[in-house]
């Protein structure tokens, strides 16, 4: 089945089991409970998970495979964000246009850069790109405020074009879709679906939906591109280009290829995004989010398949649920505790929570890198390998006849 | 007429005079030595022939094309391959993925946008790579990581990369450098079975007199940038102008 080898066929269910249960495995706790906090599986949080995936999931073609480090990546979100707004303002409101517009303007501008930042590599292409970035930002700020709206940012009006399906609008803004609701009901982005089993709540989000499919195809070329001749040439690009260059490859087309692959990438995760709310800003292209991409990668572990689609959802989860967590919440948690102690504690934790989450993630981000170099992928290979021992250990199994398999970049 | 022919080449850094008129041509199907004492511009002119320096004045002509300005994987698709003197490999992929690279570069060219194949399917590409690592005799460590093979082990791995392109003329770059004398010994056996088995032109620069009386059927011997002898390697030995070069380096 999808012609994959049967490891990589098992990544890939369980990657789609996870995704498409989403709704149930991130909503733990009953509501109204203590931990009620904790549940990220609300539509907003589910579909920012899995667009940072497809976006770290294209980062890490380039990153990962290659090494070159880019740090402009977030300038083909906002201009993949930019396109996608655009076709709804004067296309239909329909997502498959933009999300489509989105993946070739950004795999055209990703095109141009990777051509001229490609001519350097190490800390000189990687200064390139963020040149490139933060030229984009501003200039999105600037002069291209006719295209971007400058700092308000590009949104719908009552007085767009909308080719298609203009006339529809009645007073209201219209929302994007799947299927025009005047056909079908149930397949606007917004749509989503209760589902109450006891005091748990379970949403099903049509936003969400699209978006997971989409990065589960995301995953599904990503894991053959890593499979294929080309990926092998990539990682070959990455230990030693003076031997490719002299064993007849010429590696500029290959890292290009890269770059606009991962580029469209980020594009289709910006077109995601304003999809999900048809609303572009600057900000989605400035330094810090570019900065953020590579944090993904590697807190998840660069070069391996899941790694970088693990980390999204980790930096995604933190921001948007470390962050909540006010002194209010910390005084509900600590109040059994005496008076000044409870002070003394919600003061402590509460640097760490709420405003602080970068604290917490930072700390964590560096223990990551400093113990397990391979990512949180590394931290999980550990684990399954004590089992594995643990297991044959039990079994009295003759080592010596089981060699260990040798690591694989790609895992 | 060689198989590559090297004419008036000079070369210049800053007030060095690395090459200095320097003519030299190479036998098709033969093993050629490139001597001299250090300093003498082998590896500059090494560094000529593969397209990583482009030289001042004079030409360089491989089996009819103008080597001059073109481009490394240019040259190696015409059909030169180089193996260096520090072995350079693909450290982090897998004997067999090393040894699958070249296989792909001579099949596809410099560049093919094969993305969706997997490598697995390339039945082509895997029957040949097995068959390179049976000739340099390492079948058994094809799933080893490259970084981790012994020096020796990187340098046959080396070999067996340039010659899974099925090169016309092989650069070797003190392929004995820092080798014990029963390595030594092997690599000479392994370059004289290469000989012996394909349609090859093999070039050497080497220190080791040793390794290049075994294996030389013809020896030039640079010094000061200049090729000051070239002839069968019984003539030089006893040479005047030979003995001359080396004059306090080392007895040949």
């Amino acid at each position: 089945m999808f012609n994959l080898a049967k490891k990589d066929r098992t990544l890939l269910l369980i990657v789609a089991g996870m995704v498409l249960l989403a709704p149930f495995l991130l909503q733990p706790f009953a509501q109204g409970s203590g931990m009620a906090q904790f549940n990220a599986g609300y539509p907003d949080l589910m579909q920012r998970f899995v667009i940072f995936g497809i976006l770290a999931i294209g980062f890490n073609i380039l990153f990962g495979l290659t090494g070159y480090l880019s740090f402009g990546h977030a300038a083909f979100l906002g201009v993949g964000s930019y396109s996608a707004v655009w076709m709804f303002k004067l296309l239909s409101m329909n997502v498959i246009p933009a999300i489509l517009l989105a993946i070739v303007v950004s795999g055209l501008f990703a095109l141009l850069i990777g051509y001229i930042s490609l001519r350097r590599s190490g800390i000189y292409f990687s200064i390139l790109t963020l040149a490139f970035a933060q030229m984009s930002f501003n200039i999105a700020y600037s002069v291209l405020t006719p295209l971007t709206n400058g700092e308000t940012g590009l949104q719908l009006a009552l007085d767009d074009v909308r080719i298609l399906d203009g006339m529809n609008t009645n007073g209201t803004l219209p929302s994007t879709n799947l299927l025009p609701p005047s056909l079908v009901n149930g397949f606007e982005m917004r749509d989503t679906y209760h589902l109450e089993i006891g005091s748990w709540l379970f949403q099903f989000n049509t936003g969400y939906y699209l978006s997971a499919i989409i990065m589960l195809i995301s995953f599904y070329i990503a894991l053959r591109i890593f499979r294929s001749p080309f990926g092998l040439m990539l990682r070959a690009v990455k230990t030693n280009q003076t031997r490719l260059n002299y064993t007849g490859i010429n590696t500029r087309p290959y890292t290009l290829a890269a770059f606009v692959i991962s580029g469209m990438y980020a594009g289709l995760a910006g077109g995601l995004l304003a999809s999900m709310d048809p609303l572009a800003g600057a900000e989605r292209m400035q330094w810090t989010a570019s900065g953020e991409i590579v944090l993904m990668t590697i807190l998840g572990g660069a070069g391996t398949l899941i790694g970088p689609v693990i980390g999204a959802g980790f930096i995604k989860y933190f921001e948007n649920i470390f962050s909540k967590i006010n002194d209010t919440v910390l005084h509900g948690w600590f109040g059994w505790l005496p008076d000044g102690m409870e002070d003394a504690v919600v003061w402590f934790v509460h640097i760490f929570v709420g405003k602080g989450w970068h604290l917490t993630l930072g700390g964590l981000f560096m223990l990551v890198v400093i113990f397990l170099p391979g990512g949180l992928v590394e931290g999980g290979q550990r684990i399954m390998n004590l089992f594995k021992r643990k297991k044959s250990d039990g079994a009295g199994t003759d080592k010596q006849h089981h060699p260990k398999s040798t690591p694989h970049v790609a895992e | 007429m060689g198989i590559l022919e090297v004419k008036n080449v000079s070369k210049r850094f800053g007030g060095l005079q690395a090459l200095d008129d320097v003519n030299l041509d190479i036998q098709e199907n033969t093993i050629h030595a490139i001597i001299g004492p250090n300093g003498a511009g082998k590896s500059t002119l090494l560094n000529c022939f593969v397209g990583k320096l482009i030289p001042d004045t004079g030409s360089v002509i491989f089996d009819g094309h103008s080597l001059l300005g073109v481009k490394p994987h240019k040259i190696n698709q015409l059909g030169v391959s180089r193996v260096f003197q520090t072995p350079e490999i693909f450290t982090e992929l897998t004997v067999f993925e090393n040894v699958m690279i070249p296989c792909f570069a001579k099949r596809d060219g410099a560049f093919r946008m094969h993305a969706i194949e997997s490598v697995g399917s390339e039945t082509d590409i895997i029957e040949k790579a097995e068959l390179m690592l049976l000739d340099v005799n390492m079948q058994d460590k094809k799933d080893m990581h490259a970084g981790s093979l012994s020096r020796g082990d990187k340098r046959r791995l080396e070999m067996a990369m340039c010659l899974a392109q099925d090169p016309k003329l092989l650069l070797l770059d003190e392929p004995t450098a820092g080798m014990a004398r029963a390595d030594t010994n092997n690599t000479i056996d392994l370059l004289k079975q290469i000989k012996e088995q394909r349609n090859i032109t093999l070039a050497i620069i080497e220190h080791d007199m040793h390794v290049v009386f075994s294996l030389a059927e013809r020896i030039s011997v640079l010094a000061q940038g200049t090729v000051i002898v070239e002839d069968i390697p019984d003539n030089i030995k006893g040479h005047p102008k030979v003995r001359e070069a080396y004059l306090g380096e080392a007895q040949v």
